[in-house]
């Protein structure tokens, strides 16, 4: 009964989650059922990649709620998805344990290679998984919340906020650069073996991680939407439309952008985290400011202050960058601007809202025969 | 006499006025937008604030709210709670409300939830974010509703409310957040000669509740709900009074009129 109440109140959100549960279940069963020759047989490629997607959907979302619901043009949510995804490559990093090319029990290779003596500070505990769990959050929500404290209370709003978080992701590019960072610089943190002891490259991790990102995506819009019809998702709608008019009525503006923008950058975190065991990898270039400027691209495109919009935008921008690069290398970009151009122009409200609008007119139709 | 001391905090109207601003001067790039300006609000006032364009009166609103710290002078709310140490949302919670000139509804969200957002009640984050509404809250919404004619619109868009509407769901908002003092800067622009009459009968029912201080250009508005009149011109106070003296003043009329 409570499930037909919610399908009917809310239908976009059960058919979103029930797609990410038979995707996250089948593509799996393809995978570790058929066997390599079957046409049916899902390839462990397009398992990392679909999960790919998936943690660009999680990143999608979080944007959304800063920038589709609060209004907050921020241009630096990747730096929150990066350290996220920082944090787990440490862990994995640790796992390697004496298995790296120099076979230093206490030392990842990157490290030996510069000839440290020892572990630095900052890379105690990340032998435990649970620790790094804690750092996936806490990282990324602390610099959200010491930056969005100080931003915020001085007031820095529109293209200024937009400029200075564009700025503190390409500081923590360019720290991140650094050997002496003691994170792996240019070649940041690879060659990952385990994960909680399993093999990270064996088909069945990646099923696992595969299913794993789908239930905390449905988690966290699950979340998102909780937070959004709650009366502080009220008052932050309120804050993006007539923001002075929020703090005469006696609310703390900055309180509430802050709180958003730090569950916000915590849930970048959690996507950076699941992403690096799919992909393998984590690098400085995820600090790019042009990747921050690409998500703004997957919300617009799929619709802005919808929460579905983040989602299907960031997967259906991904997929087209996978077919276009693959096809044609050197237009994907120009693609990538094309489409912002044309959404922002023809439809503002993004896909959803071209979707939002379609079924409107069918039953305009069928009255007017009806009539006739 | 036994004087008992109010609570830190609370507002103290014991002398009489609510509100004193006492000479205070704003400029902006060298425009003195208030120069040395004083002004006694009593509790439970309704005083009615014109004077020609640029003469600061949405200055003078600007400072009492926190919007704009003045140069030199003091705002008491009381007297014990200094305004010029107060950002907007502690002013608001102090209790004091404000209606813009333009008039600022959150137009995407509903009337009841314009009217749910400014309820006064706990506005801190966490608290807000599990916030329910109780069965007296909803009461209180309703009431307001009806006050200010919008019981049928509870659910529409606030965006798709008239002109006029519009002005009422922001008065409504200034209701709910129970004010002691409401700042309302021009009510009735754009309002229809009916919607005018209600809203000055609205205005008047407030009085000796609430204070009220309305800044409005319709002087026949101004005479049908006024009974002091106060008229700022060139940042300071011309003059004060009835509506009848006012209007028999004659740096008042040369101030309108021009020489």
């Amino acid at each position: 009964m409570m499930l037909m109440d919610w399908y009917r109140n809310d239908k976009a959100a059960v058919w979103l989650m029930a797609a990410i549960v038979i995707t996250v279940t089948l593509l799996p069963l393809g995978n570790l059922v058929f066997p390599a020759d079957s046409p049916l047989r899902v390839t462990a490629y397009s398992i990392s990649l679909i999960g790919k997607y998936l943690c660009y959907a999680l990143l999608g979302l979080s944007l959304d709620l800063v920038w589709g619901y609060c209004g907050i043009l921020a241009l630096g949510q990747s730096a929150f998805f990066a350290l996220g995804g920082y944090a787990m490559g440490m862990y994995l990093m640790r796992q390697i344990g004496s298995r790296g090319v120099y076979g230093n029990p206490e030392l990842p290779d990157f490290m030996v290679f510069l000839n440290w003596q020892e572990l630095p500070w900052y890379w105690f505990g990340f032998n435990q998984f649970w620790f790094a769990l804690l750092m996936i959050v806490l990282v990324p929500g602390l610099l959200a919340f010491v930056f969005g404290w100080l931003a915020f209370r001085s007031r820095v709003t529109g293209v200024y906020l937009s400029i200075i978080t564009q700025a503190l992701t390409y500081a923590l590019l360019l720290a991140f650069f650094r050997n002496e960072m003691g994170f792996g610089g240019n070649n940041g943190l690879t060659d990952f073996k385990d994960i909680l002891g399993f093999n990270v490259h064996s088909d069945g991790v990646r099923a696992s991680l595969l299913m794993v990102t789908g239930l905390i995506l449905i988690a966290a819009f699950l979340a998102s939407r909780s937070v959004i019809n709650s009366k502080l998702g009220r008052v932050v709608t309120a804050i993006r439309d007539q923001e002075m008019r929020v703090r005469f009525i006696g609310y703390r503006v900055e309180l509430f952008k802050l709180w958003i923008f730090v569950f916000a950058a915590v849930l970048a975190g959690i996507a950076g985290a699941l992403y690096v065991p799919q992909v393998g990898i984590i690098n400085p270039s995820e600090f790019s400011p042009l990747n921050s400027l690409e998500i703004v691209i997957w919300v617009a495109i799929g619709g802005r202050g919808t929460l579905y919009g983040g989602i299907i935008g960031a997967i259906l921008v991904n997929y087209a960058k996978t077919l276009l690069t693959g096809w044609l290398p050197e237009i994907w970009l120009f693609f990538l601007g094309a489409a912002f151009i044309v959404v922002t122009v023809f439809l503002p409200d993004g896909l959803i809202g071209l979707l939002q609008r379609l079924p409107k007119r069918i039953p305009i139709r069928k009255v007017k025969a009806g009539a006739a | 006499m036994i004087a008992i001391a109010p609570k830190p905090g609370e507002v103290d109207a014991s002398h009489g006025p609510i509100l004193y601003l006492e000479s205070v001067s704003v400029s902006f790039d060298g425009f003195k937008a208030l120069n040395n300006l004083s002004l006694y609000i009593d509790e439970g006032e309704l005083r009615c604030l014109i004077g020609p364009n640029g003469a600061g009166k949405t200055t003078l609103m600007d400072v009492i709210t926190g919007k704009t710290k003045p140069d030199t002078g003091s705002v008491f709310f009381g007297q014990t709670i200094d305004l010029l140490k107060l950002d907007e949302p502690a002013i608001a919670k102090a209790g004091i409300g404000r209606k813009f000139q333009k008039p600022t509804v959150f137009e995407n969200l509903t009337v009841f939830e314009n009217l749910e957002l400014a309820l006064a009640t706990d506005k801190n984050v966490w608290r807000t974010l599990f916030a329910k509404l109780s069965g007296e809250q909803r009461d209180s919404i309703d009431k307001v509703l009806m006050v200010i004619g919008l019981s049928d619109h509870r659910h529409q868009i606030a965006g798709a409310l008239s002109h006029g509407q519009k002005q009422w769901l922001e008065i409504g908002m200034l209701l709910m957040q129970e004010p002691k003092v409401m700042l309302v800067d021009e009510p009735v622009a754009g309002m229809t000669h009916q919607e005018i009459e209600r809203t000055a009968q609205l205005l008047l029912s407030l009085q000796g509740e609430r204070s009220v201080i309305v800044v409005e250009h319709d002087m026949e508005f101004v005479r049908s709900i006024a009974k002091r009149v106060t008229v700022l011109h060139e940042g300071s106070v011309l003059t004060e009074g009835t509506m009848d003296e006012v209007q028999n003043d004659p740096r008042v009329i040369q101030v309108y009129l021009g020489d």
